[in-house]
């Protein structure tokens, strides 16, 4: 089955500091600003950029964890945006998520069993036999023995953990699991088994994910298509293979040639960019990347670069490399003029 | 080159059969289970592992940092230019800690002092080892921040932690680590709470300032990418001990150990495909309270025969300067 599982659109968030009792004006950390994107079933979006991009703040509210200042999202084409608190519930059933921490994430006072088949006792009344038998249907799915479902959550280790997170968000058959740095907590060698569960997994069920990590190695390897955030908003998204062989976006070059490679005949050069993150209170004006950016021009500096679709399908927000006028989309080739920086 | 010169032959730490004991109420954890090994003058030595396997132990015991009412080390000697770390006076290796060994941490924000500013503290380091007046040491402060790249050294000097960035504040550690020009450096996961394009700029100005003061660096992490962009020689530690000791190029060209292979292979990795299964490494990391009979990979590792459940291998040198703990390194190397 094809289509559209999940749709976003303009998605804004932004939070007031202080309650502005006195001032009259407050200020806002711009967290998400006019965020677009869409996840079909079966695939696996991942979303990538440095701490405070935004992108948890984008998988809470695809969750309705928080409220949206702005923009909505779509499932199956519903506003969750509109809902009912027992409607929201219900809407809860298509999309479930993983968190971080696997240690934080589950109740140190129930067991296993109860941690994994709470999310369907909220919704329909199980009997001891049945509650078991999902038990032990769902630690299976994610390589556990059943007989663990009476231990509680210190006497597992720290990948077993996540393997209960995602038995718990496994529990009611959704469509759609937001994983919010799901394997960041945790060593290269879990990291590949949970990891190896989560395509496993996908493959048998049709699981469609948004994927958030800061691991690019990791997006690399498990995503069908990848968005780059920075400061709130998405400056590139692309079909995966497309964006890490020839990123268009500086940010995106910069971000990929960053990411160390465990391959010591590899000489790295220059320092891909300098420069910090600047505040999402106070944005630079235009490009919110422009003050670390090689290319930056004049108009970077006044203009936000719209999202411009280009020829192999992927939009990027760039005034230099993904020009607006040129929307009939040119070859990506002209727009690979070299990175360096002095 | 400045590079070949500095990295010469002459040991600068020597460290031998150190073993460190963690005591909880009922059990013994054997965090180091007699580990050996050198840090020449000069050089970067990388010290890799997961969770648990003792990098950061490893760290603390040279230091003499571990929490006293519940670690100690209860054999073997750290030789720092011939002395033993482990007989000298807390006096003594007061001298030598923060002064000739300097150390950085992976959380910046709890090893500065949020009361003072970073000026102070750097200042207040080199007074300690120094007996530089209030203001050479605040100069010598100004020029330190000038040295890791910070921007603007003379507004800086006055910030409080809180008023700098992650970034900013894992330079001014590397600074208050620099200023008494230590000859041994341990970083321990330096750049491991930053982002990458952070960590890109970390790195490299450790690669830098180490190149500049000759200082050795003792390079803790577990991520192969950082050990494979910033050491000579790397130590991959499991379960409290060192499995296998190599140049970087030959670690990465032919791991000999299967603990190594394992943790290669298990990195996602472009050049072998996308969306495949990942190698894993089967089952978990062995209790250090109850005693290892045998190899302590060996019900993880997929060569392990009658004899690794046996005997403990010890490291052995399988080839210049590439020594491993496994009974069967040369036909691991091999296949």
């Amino acid at each position: 089955m094809n289509g559209q599982l999940l749709k976003v659109e303009n998605l804004t968030k932004h939070y007031p500091l202080g309650t502005g009792f006195l001032n009259k004006t407050v200020p806002v950390v711009r967290a998400v600003e006019d965020v677009s994107f869409s996840v079909e079933a079966g695939e696996t979006l991942c979303i990538v950029g440095e701490s405070g991009c935004g992108k948890s703040t984008v998988a809470r509210l695809l969750m309705r964890l928080v409220e949206p200042t702005g923009g909505r999202v779509l499932i199956d084409g519903t506003d969750i945006a509109g809902l009912k608190t027992h409607e929201l519930r219900a809407s809860r059933r298509r999309m479930q998520m993983v968190f971080q921490d696997p240690y934080s994430s589950l109740n140190p006072r129930l067991t296993a069993g109860q941690i994994i088949t709470e999310p369907v006792e909220n919704f329909e009344r199980l009997s001891r036999k049945q509650r078991q038998a999902l038990a032990a249907d769902l630690l299976r799915k994610v390589g556990m023995r059943p007989g663990m479902m009476h231990r509680f959550p210190s006497e597992f280790s720290g990948g077993q953990r996540q393997r209960l997170g995602i038995a718990r968000a496994l529990a009611l058959q959704p469509s759609l699991i937001i994983a919010d740095e799901a394997v960041s907590a945790l060593d290269v060698s879990v990291q590949a088994q949970i990891l190896n569960l989560l395509l496993d997994l996908q493959q048998e069920m049709g699981l469609a994910f948004v994927f958030i990590s800061h691991d690019l190695g990791v997006v690399e390897h498990i995503g069908h298509r990848v968005a780059v955030m920075y400061l709130g908003r998405i400056v590139e998204l692309a079909p995966c293979e497309a964006l890490f062989a020839n990123p268009v976006h500086p940010y995106t070059e910069a971000l990929i040639a960053a990411a160390p490679v465990p391959d010591p005949t590899r000489v790295r050069l220059e320092v891909p960019v300098e420069g910090e993150v600047p505040s999402p209170v106070n944005p630079p004006s235009g490009c919110a990347f422009h003050p670390r950016c090689p290319l930056a021009v004049d108009r970077c500096r006044i203009e936000v670069p719209p999202l411009v679709p280009m020829a192999d399908g992927r939009v990027v927000a760039c005034h230099v490399r993904a020009p607006a006028a040129d929307t009939s989309g040119r070859p990506v080739a002209a727009a690979s003029s070299s990175l360096t920086v002095g | 080159m400045q590079m070949q010169k500095l990295a010469g032959n002459d040991v600068l730490l020597d460290v031998r059969d150190l073993e460190t004991h963690f005591y909880g109420e009922e059990s013994v954890t054997r965090a180091l289970g007699g580990i050996s090994f050198q840090v020449r003058s000069g050089e970067t030595l990388g010290v890799v592992g997961e969770s648990g396997c003792g990098k950061s132990v490893t760290a603390l015991s040279i230091l003499r940092l571990l929490p006293k009412l519940t670690a100690r080390t209860v054999g073997g000697e750290i030789r720092f230019h011939g002395r033993d770390l482990l007989k000298l006076s807390p006096r003594e290796m007061r001298q030598i800690r923060g002064n000739r060994i300097a150390m950085i941490f992976q959380e910046p924000m709890t090893s500065l002092n949020p009361v003072y500013t970073v000026g102070h503290q750097i200042a207040e380091a080199v007074q300690i080892h120094t007996k530089a007046s209030r203001s050479d040491a605040m100069a010598k402060a100004r020029e330190m921040l000038r040295l890791v790249r910070i921007a603007d050294p003379e507004r800086r000097v006055n910030n409080y932690p809180h008023e700098m960035s992650g970034g900013m504040r894992q330079r001014a550690m590397i600074a208050m680590a620099l200023a008494c020009s230590p000859e041994l450096l341990i970083a321990d996961e330096p750049t491991t709470a930053l982002d990458v394009t952070i960590q890109a700029q970390i790195l490299r100005l450790i690669v830098d300032l180490k190149e500049h003061t000759g200082t050795a660096v003792m390079f803790i992490t577990h991520d192969l990418g950082v050990v494979a962009e910033t050491c000579q020689r790397v130590i991959v530690m499991y379960a409290g001990r060192i499995a296998e000791q190599a140049s970087v190029t030959d670690l990465f060209a032919r791991p000999a150990h299967p603990y190594t292979q394992g943790l290669m292979r298990s990195v996602p990795d472009r050049r072998h495909g996308r969306q495949r299964r990942l190698p894993e490494i089967p089952g978990i990391v062995p209790s250090l309270r109850e005693p290892i009979v045998g190899c302590s990979f060996a019900p993880r590792c997929p060569f392990a025969i009658g004899i690794c459940r046996e005997k403990t291998p010890t490291l052995r040198d399988i080839g210049p300067g590439h020594a491993a703990a496994c009974f069967r390194a040369e036909e691991v190397m091999g296949g």
